[in-house]
């Protein structure tokens, strides 16, 4: 890529990266560059998945190599073109070398399989030219000039590969229901709306590898015999947005959009439709709802989407990382896909890696890895100084998994076994300092909010188990609360609709599996044995650590700290409302909660 | 005060001018299911939906008010009240909510006094809480208007909201 002599210079350019200050660099190196002092020039890419050390930029050398540099700020710009100029690496911002690809942290990419993520952070996604002359387009030109749709929908089946949106059924079954449906307009529709808390997978993909999810859908659309499309994306991802509208531009300009595309009789539209901020739509029917102007309510099933979706015709709906896929499948074939990943689940599975892991960021493995080997050889473990407790996965719908199921494989019926699921992504670590309790209610808050209101025991089930959550919560438990958010979380699982309300339940069923000691702890003893529930704590001050500053009694709204000048400070526990702004302000970190 | 209020302006239409709406009406024509696309640029336009512009939109576009009202309270997004100067959505998916995304709301919300969901009487600042804004790694995170902070305490959020309490935006006056 750098065959013209010149230094090549790749800024990770994705939300995460432009959150962490990557504008300010980007005009830093702009400025720099300008002056004509150094031999190099500036691209920008998506996420590269190192969200934990952005700002991140690539050099690439003339010679082909490159180095990864992290937690760049605007003022290390000159001081890292100089040493780039110069010949040197300035080890301490170094993320990874490709002469030396394991060492430091570079094992976080060393350690992944990227398929879905084959070009993010590679490849400029404002530029359709980069991704063609990375493959783009051939897998897509191939399928409409030389495949008939059945061979298509066959080698996606060939693949193995299973909706990533979360439920994981086999996409080559649902294009076959799509294509078998009669209709005189079939539609396609990419899910985009990536309601769960915790999972930025699509967005990172729609940031950096839009084209990779329209190649998908040109593809799943002539397979299944749609003409029209829509991808409905969240109005939250506006750079996700702006780039698919450029990609999409282009397209049309390329051909690879409208009649007649590559050339062949077949016609081909997509249109863009902003979610308004609703998580149930990630539901296929209320999604559909939702295209169609309404408020966004599930519907009972049969009859499927695939009979009758949008405007009551045959629609297909994708997840994004599903059809990012796609292309890749089609290009290499679908038995290659299926050589990496387990028996029943095929191919790669992109994560979410966050929460108090030292590595967050995008992690894509092969389908067969252990929790433990992508939490631990990817994510790089638990953040110093404390011990792992817990690893959250699938959202709200999903469930939290102690050390002891770290050897579990990442597969769905694998993890359907233990009571969380694969869910679209998301993986939250926690670690001592997390509440199970209090993440339980957490979670049941926000399903609570986010249920549509039609099924009733979604609707006031979910309300009466944040009731008791949050009553344990605030140290007035009792001991029938544990049976009681039982036969609740039964019946709201049996008399849902929709997966919202049918999954609901999921984190606090297995927060009370396998962290039942803490609710006996909550609900018992009246503790809260990670110091995170304010009715159930105490705040103290280790007065061999105090160094008497008094930043603690200056900020205490109540005035409950107290102490001499220079000498160990002491909070009055009757006086103190444990609102915990000691504890961030303490320079010492003398304080803590029991 | 005063000029806040004529900031507002400046940004938002005010409703009585239902000029803004007719050209939005026009843009969509008789789209069938374009009703949240609608409401989203007449949210754009005006910074909220007044009654009184769902009540024209409806008739304009066809629809009952009752259609307009169910999805304009049906969807997060969609505000029936106006928002002040600088929105401070305090993002609250997992990551942060166990990094203490709680502690950071309860301290904004005691600095600005006002708690989730309402505006600052002088029209200042707007207090929101969102689900995730898919910058985990940041957590716990808070943004001003288009501005990320990342990597808060409860106890530097004061001195970040201090930093827009004292210019009104970009613009002068």
């Amino acid at each position: 890529m750098s065959g013209n002599g010149k230094t090549k210079l790749v800024l990770g350019y994705g939300t995460c990266g432009i959150a962490a200050g990557a504008t300010a660099v980007k005009d830093a190196l702009e400025s720099e560059l300008a002056t004509g002092k150094y031999d190099a020039y500036l691209d920008i890419a998506g996420c590269m998945g190192f969200c934990f050390r952005e700002p991140v930029v690539e050099v690439t050398g003339p010679d082909g190599r490159s180095i990864i540099y992290g937690d760049l700020t605007p003022k290390r710009v000159s001081q890292l073109l100089e040493a780039v100029a110069g010949g040197e690496v300035i080890e301490d911002w170094v993320v990874r070398r490709s002469d030396d690809p394991d060492a430091g942290e570079g094992d976080f990419l060393s350690n992944q399989h990227r398929i879905v993520l084959r070009n993010c952070g590679n490849i400029n996604p404002e530029s359709i030219e980069e991704y063609i002359s990375a493959g783009g387009y051939d897998a897509a030109r191939k399928a409409l000039t030389s495949m008939a749709p059945e061979e298509l929908i066959d080698e996606v089946g060939k693949s193995g590969i299973r909706g990533r949106g979360g439920a994981g059924f086999p996409t080559g079954t649902k294009w076959g229901f799509a294509r078998k449906a009669r209709g005189d307009q079939k539609y396609l529709v990419c899910n985009a709306d990536e309601g769960d808390p915790g999972a930025f997978m699509d967005r990172s993909v729609l940031e950096g590898d839009p084209h990779a999810v329209i190649e998908g859908m040109i593809i799943a659309g002539y397979a299944i015999g749609a003409t029209q499309s829509y991808i409905y994306c969240r109005a939250e991802y506006p750079l996700a947005l702006k780039r698919l509208d450029i990609a999409i531009a282009a397209c049309h300009e390329w051909g690879f959009l409208g009649k007649n595309i590559f050339g062949s009789d077949w016609d081909f539209e997509i249109k863009i439709k902003k979610g308004a901020g609703a998580f149930v739509c990630g539901e296929e029917t209320a999604l559909i709802a939702s295209i169609e102007g309404k408020r966004g309510m599930p519907r009972p099933r049969p009859p499927f989407p695939a009979n009758e979706g949008l405007w009551g015709k045959p629609t297909n709906i994708n997840n994004v990382e599903t059809l990012a896929a796609i292309p890749w499948i089609i290009a290499n074939g679908g038995d290659k896909y299926a050589g990496v990943g387990t028996e029943k689940s095929k191919g790669t599975k992109v994560f979410c890696l966050a929460g108090k892991v030292r590595r967050s960021g995008l992690a894509e493995v092969p389908m067969g890895y252990t929790l433990r080997q992508v939490i631990f050889d990817v994510g790089g473990g638990v953040q110093a100084g404390k011990e792992f407790k817990a690893v959250q996965m699938g959202g709200p719908s999903g469930g939290c998994l102690p050390a002891s199921l770290l050897d579990t494989l990442v597969d769905y019926d694998a993890i359907t076994a233990t009571g969380a699921i694969m869910g679209s992504g998301g993986m939250i670590v926690a670690d001592s300092s997390t509440c199970m309790v209090d993440l339980a209610r957490y979670f049941l808050s926000f399903t609570q909010e986010e249920s549509c209101g039609k099924c009733v025991p979604c609707r006031i089930g979910t309300k009466r188990m944040l009731e008791i959550l949050a009553r344990i919560c605030a140290g007035e438990g009792e001991p029938e609360d544990l049976e009681r958010l039982e036969i609740l979380a039964a019946d709201i699982k049996a008399g849902s609709l929709c997966a919202l309300g049918g999954t609901a339940p999921n984190p606090v069923l297995t927060t009370i599996k396998y962290f039942r000691n803490e609710y006996e702890d909550h609900i018992l003893h009246r503790k809260c044995t990670a110091g995170v529930c304010p009715a159930l704590i105490t705040l103290r001050i280790q007065e061999d650590i105090c160094t008497g500053c008094g930043a603690c009694a200056k900020i205490c709204p109540v005035e409950a700290i107290s102490g001499e000048k220079k000498m160990p400070h002491s909070i009055d526990a009757d006086v103190c409302i444990r609102c915990k702004l000691c504890l961030s302000r303490c320079p010492e970190e003398a304080i803590y909660a029991e | 005060m005063n000029d806040a209020a004529c900031e507002c302006k400046q940004r938002f239409a005010d409703p009585d001018d239902l000029a803004p709406l007719e050209v939005i009406l026009e843009r969509y024509g008789g789209e069938k299911g374009a009703l949240i696309p609608l409401l989203q640029d007449v949210q754009d336009a005006y910074g909220y939906l007044h009654e009184k512009v769902m009540r024209a939109l409806a008739k304009g576009a066809g629809y009952q008010l009752s259609q307009v009202y169910g999805v304009a309270t049906f969807y997060t997004q969609f505000r029936l009240e106006p928002i002040g100067e600088h929105l401070v959505r305090v993002c609250h998916g997992t990551a942060c909510h166990v990094a203490g995304a709680e502690l950071i709301s309860e301290e904004i919300s005691n600095f600005l006094g006002i708690k989730d969901g309402q505006t600052t009487p002088d029209m200042k600042f707007t207090l929101e809480s969102v689900m995730c804004v898919g910058a985990c790694s940041l957590s716990p995170i808070m943004i001003v208007d288009e501005d990320t902070h990342g990597k808060l305490k409860p106890a530097n959020v004061r001195k970040v909201i201090k930093r827009y309490q004292g210019n009104s935006g970009e613009t002068e006056e």
